[in-house]
């Protein structure tokens, strides 16, 4: 932990839990945080600090675009197949019929995920989590912290888990999921996917009911950086985006795609898979896509990221898993 | 033999509420079946479960299984002894395979001749060394609908588990089960409780109390019901308990604590409906009355947890509550500047299901039907008026966000929505009405309009469903057809419909989706599995109204054409059956029936050729009760029906007494089984009196 975070804990001695939570060595401490001082920069730096000593690899946002974290191929691919995995990163994620044109208070074309992928699940994930919110300074005996059944399918990716909405208080402030199937194959091991909304948090640390009014570093609102792009983003997707343009590029994304894979380029061709999948966000956003032509198009991204995920796998066993520590991962 | 108790607790993540009485349950009837096989005694079993445990204390479990003595006959005495008095190779080979000695072989008598015997005495295994090898096939062996893996284990499982409790008395068996090896320890409440040593099963329910875990589930359902009352006390409010929400609110927690809190007052605006909706589904808030009914600006939620910080906790979920019914609002407010026409023309974009083009497809469906049966119906035209309104925005309301967002309030909103855009009551009330029945025992729509649009909707979707071959099977009815065909038959059996026969309903369903080339199978086909469906369905309604079994069987073998008219038809058998006569009745239709089957199916009774006295009076009475059995028939009453055919029975029993039915002569005899295969016939469509058990 680095010391002395701005706003963090001011001159407050660590209160000692009253019992240790389970699976975890030693005692753990919790710190007050005194609502409203804790800016979206300290969560995400907490957030690092804390996965880091996980075993995390620290990684950055990709440079695609895309809907979730979840389809960064730091998820998406590193979750498939026996290779151990543990990283964490912050995703901007962008969904072009959320966008609102800056107004709503709770809606937004793109938000940040905190994203957390262990491989395999370690089981003592659950207390890893907890006390990542009390990193936060968020003390679960002052609070009500369920976890509550949500079971997620990304039918285009091929994807689907089983785990829960964690509530904070009644407010949905993480997803907490276990893969079962990435790209259509069986997940084996199974990765544990932790995705903390940033903005859910952080109104509810510093309790603001407008998304624009959070601090995202004192003297910097939420608002000052992301507002102009939200209407701009929100604009565009909704009344300038070109129709024809953006059916042409599906398509020509889709066959760069293709023809990647089959030059087995698979890190190649996943970004053109992401990027079918924005291109028919934009349309999906733009109503340019019929009932009867959406489950086409869905299928079409489908197909590709089922491919990419095959040929995934079979490029890392041609190299020999490099990352299988001796003995390979244990069936127990 | 001595006997202890057993405790077995499965400590898991957060299990989803709907699953764990199931779970419980399970547990409880696998542990048990296998005590049962291995013949190890026990006494009564308790099941406790939180979202983070299923347990189960089994009391009094005798410490070994009772021994089993058995006798294995061997060859017989000629080939199991030599001339010289020794045992044979077949005789050594035979208490080798038994596992004893030849020694221990004894000669004894049976079926009068002597052969060996292998007297075996096995004693019972210690019950800890079984429950050692046994017990994670048993855990193993309970399944859910929906499970999971996890790490880099093969188990699947409802969640991930993380230990396991057996404790035998004061030991614990360390059973190993899914990576984790049973011992005595167990955890209490995740803050607010830690790791505990259980020192015997007895010890249970107190030792995880003390860390804040309350594993009984009864106790914590009425604890919750007691603090939502003390609640209503202190605050002068009603608090109305939806038991299903209890149910799962219960099951969401390990130690309940109720709080309240408030939303804005101007959010009481909005339909009630869709407050207490939003409350419920969204957060498993109780929504809070005043004492004459009226909702109130206040929630009460259940922590899981103690009550520290209760104002903090009540704080955040206001705040969670707020932003989802200015969401609500939202919707509201924007569903009612969409206007319905519109609201309709989107249905085009609806997909209805997998190759069953859109709910505009379905829409333009049931106003065809509704016009067909009102004009069966002679319904007059300002009836007429309102019903083809009402089906034509009877589905406006899943275009609307508020009905997107809670897909439970279609018809609600749809009725609020009407009536506030100015279309008439009666159609507004339809628009609610055709969903009814919901589930079963739910309310049936009250005006013939929503009657009439509840059947077309509910039937075009059975049948539509059957015509591309989605059919329910075994536990799995994605569609819910099986509810819909039951409400079907719930109301034509509890609605006077004239005509309207169930086989019509079907017919005009099919001939549409034929015309509008969505069936995909041969129709006849499909027509039959509808009825067979339908049969089921008017089956469990009997059982539902108490008939007997035999008396359901009896009815459904003849036409259920007219629901109404086949519960009246068990009514008046469940009358009859109670009553001396009506043995003998079912004994004259049973002679019937039994001889009948031998004559030619085509040929006509022959009046001419009928010269015994008995014959014709009995060739008279089927004339004149077929008669009387039609008129009863077409005014749909059953009781008539009934006597029509009863008053047959003493001139069939003097048939029998008088006359060989099996007669020499060919076309005599012909004759004859034509005659009672006329009245089999005809009481065959009332009922198959064969059906009806008599005690005996």
């Amino acid at each position: 932990m680095p010391a002395g975070q701005v706003g963090w804990n001011r001159g407050k001695p660590p209160v000692p839990m009253e019992r240790p939570s389970i699976g975890v060595e030693g005692f753990l401490y919790c710190r007050e945080f005194e609502v409203g001082t804790v800016n979206i920069q300290d969560i995400i730096l907490k957030l690092q600090t804390y996965w880091s000593a996980q075993g995390c690899v620290l990684a950055q946002p990709y440079d695609v675009e895309k809907g979730a974290g979840t389809m960064n191929p730091m998820t998406f691919l590193r979750c498939l197949g026996p290779e151990p995995w543990n990283v964490a990163y912050v995703e901007p994620s962008r969904r072009p019929s959320d966008g609102r044109y800056g107004e709503n208070p709770n809606r937004v074309y793109q938000h940040h995920q905190f994203q957390v992928i262990m491989k395999p699940s370690p089981d003592n994930i659950q207390d890893l989590y907890l006390d990542s919110l009390k990193e936060l300074g968020i003390n679960p005996l002052e609070h009500d912290i369920r976890f509550v059944e949500d079971n997620w399918e990304n039918p285009a990716m091929g994807a689907a888990g089983l785990g829960w909405e964690v509530w904070l208080d009644g407010m949905e402030v993480t997803q907490f999921t276990y893969f079962q199937q990435i790209g259509g194959q069986d997940a084996d091991p199974v990765s544990v996917e932790l995705t903390y909304g940033l903005e859910r948090l952080a109104s509810y640390i510093q309790d603001k009911e407008n998304i624009y009014d959070l601090t995202w570093v004192d003297g910097v609102s939420y608002g000052d950086i992301f507002k102009q792009p939200e209407y701009e983003h929100s604009k565009y997707s909704f009344e300038v985006s070109e129709t024809e343009k953006l059916f042409r590029w599906f398509d020509d994304y889709e066959q760069e795609a293709m023809r990647a894979l089959e030059e087995n380029l698979v890190f190649a061709a996943y970004d053109y898979v992401l990027k079918c999948s924005h291109t028919f966000n934009l349309l999906d956003a733009r109503g340019a896509i019929s009932v009867s032509e959406r489950t086409g198009y869905l299928a079409r991204v489908r197909k590709l990221a089922r491919r990419s995920a095959q040929k995934y796998v079979e490029e890392r066993e041609r190299l020999g898993f490099p990352m299988l520590k001796e003995g390979g991962v244990q069936h127990g | 033999m001595a006997e202890r108790d057993l405790l077995v607790e499965i400590g898991l993540e957060e299990m989803p509420a709907r699953f764990i009485e199931g779970g419980m349950k399970q547990l409880e009837d696998k542990l048990t079946a296998w005590l049962d096989e291995k013949r190890i005694g026990h006494g009564l079993a308790r099941t406790y479960a939180t979202p983070r445990r299923l347990a189960v204390v089994v009391e009094a479990v005798a410490d070994r299984q009772t021994d089993v003595e058995e006798e294995v006959r061997g060859p017989a005495e000629r080939i199991a002894v030599a001339e010289d008095g020794s045992w044979t190779k077949a005789a050594q080979g035979f208490a080798r395979k038994q596992g004893i000695s030849v020694d221990q072989l004894q000669l004894q008598e049976h079926k009068g001749e002597n052969y060996v015997f292998a007297k075996k005495h096995e004693k019972g295994q210690e019950t800890s060394t079984l429950l050692y090898e046994g017990l994670a096939e048993v855990l193993g062996s309970i399944h859910f609908p929906k499970s999971m893996r996890w790490g880099s284990r093969r188990t699947r499982f409802i969640r991930p588990i993380r230990w396991l409790v057996c404790l035998y008395g004061e030991d614990s068996v360390p059973v190993e089960w899914a990576g984790v090896t049973a011992d005595n320890r167990t955890w209490g409440h995740r803050f607010l409780g830690g790791e505990t040593q259980l020192t015997a099963p007895s010890d249970y329910v107190g030792a995880l109390r003390e860390q804040s875990v309350w594993v009984d589930v009864e106790e914590r359902r009425e604890e919750i019901r007691k603090q939502l009352r003390q609640l209503e006390q202190q605050h002068g409010w009603n608090i109305p308990v939806d038991e299903k929400l209890l149910d799962e609110v219960t099951h969401l927690v390990e130690i309940p604590t109720a709080f309240y809190g408030t939303f804005h007052e101007s959010f009481l605006e909005l339909p009630a409906a869709v407050l207490i909706t939003s409350m419920r589904e969204h957060q498993r808030y109780f929504p809070v009355e005043s004492r004459d009914g009226q909702l109130l600006p206040y929630f009460v939620s259940v922590r899981n947890g103690d009550d520290r910080s209760l104002d903090k906790v009540a704080q955040g979920n206001e705040k969670v509550l707020s932003a989802r019914l200015a969401d609500a609002r939202f919707f509201y407010e924007e569903d009612r500047k969409l206007p319905i026409e519109e609201a309709v023309r989107k249905l085009d974009d609806v997909v209805y299901f997998e190759n069953l083009g859109t709910v505009g497809d379905q829409v333009e469906r049931i106003r065809y039907l509704v016009a067909e049966w009102a004009r069966r119906l002679s319904l007059d035209e300002a009836t007429r008026a309102i019903l083809s309104r009402a089906a034509e925005i009877s589905k406006f309301d899943l275009s609307t966000l508020m009905v997107d967002e809670f897909p439970e309030l279609s018809g609600v909103m749809g009725a609020e929505y009407a009536a506030k855009a100015g279309e008439q009551t009666e159609v507004a009330r339809a628009v609610l009405e055709h969903h009814y029945p919901r589930f079963a025992g739910d309310r049936l729509p009250e005006g013939i309009v929503g009657t009439l649009i509840s059947l077309a909707d509910k039937m075009d979707a059975v049948v539509s469903a059957f015509a591309v071959g989605i059919q329910p099977t075994g536990s799995q009815d994605p569609y819910g057809l099986r509810r819909r065909a039951s409400g079907v038959v719930h109301i034509l059996a509890g609605r006077d419909l004239g005509n309207l026969s169930l086989d019509r309903l079907l017919d005009d369903c099919l001939q549409r989706l034929e015309t509008d080339d969505w069936l995909q199978r041969e129709q006849q086909q499909v027509k039959e599995e509808l009825l067979h469906f339908f049969r089921l369905r008017l089956k469990t309604l009997l059982q539902e109204k108490g008939i007997r079994y035999d008396v359901i069987d009896a009815v459904l073998a003849s036409d259920i054409a007219y629901p109404q008219l086949v519960l009246e038809r068990a009514q008046v058998l469940t009358e009859n059956v109670a009553k001396e006569e009506f043995k003998s009745v079912v004994e004259a239709f049973s002679r019937v029936a039994n001889l009948s089957a031998k004559g030619d199916p085509e040929a006509k009774v022959n009046g001419d050729l009928l010269d015994l006295w008995a014959e014709r009076e009995l060739y008279a009475a089927i004339t004149s009760a077929a008669r009387s059995f039609a008129s009863a028939e077409e005014q749909q009453d059953a009781q008539g029906m009934f006597e029509a055919i009863a008053q047959l029975a003493p001139v069939i029993h003097r048939f029998f007494d008088d006359v060989l039915v099996m007669a020499e002569d060919k076309a005599t005899r012909n004759n004859r089984l034509s005659l009672l295969r006329d009245i089999d016939r005809l009481t065959h469509r009332f009922a198959d009196f064969n059906k009806i058990v008599f005690a005996s």
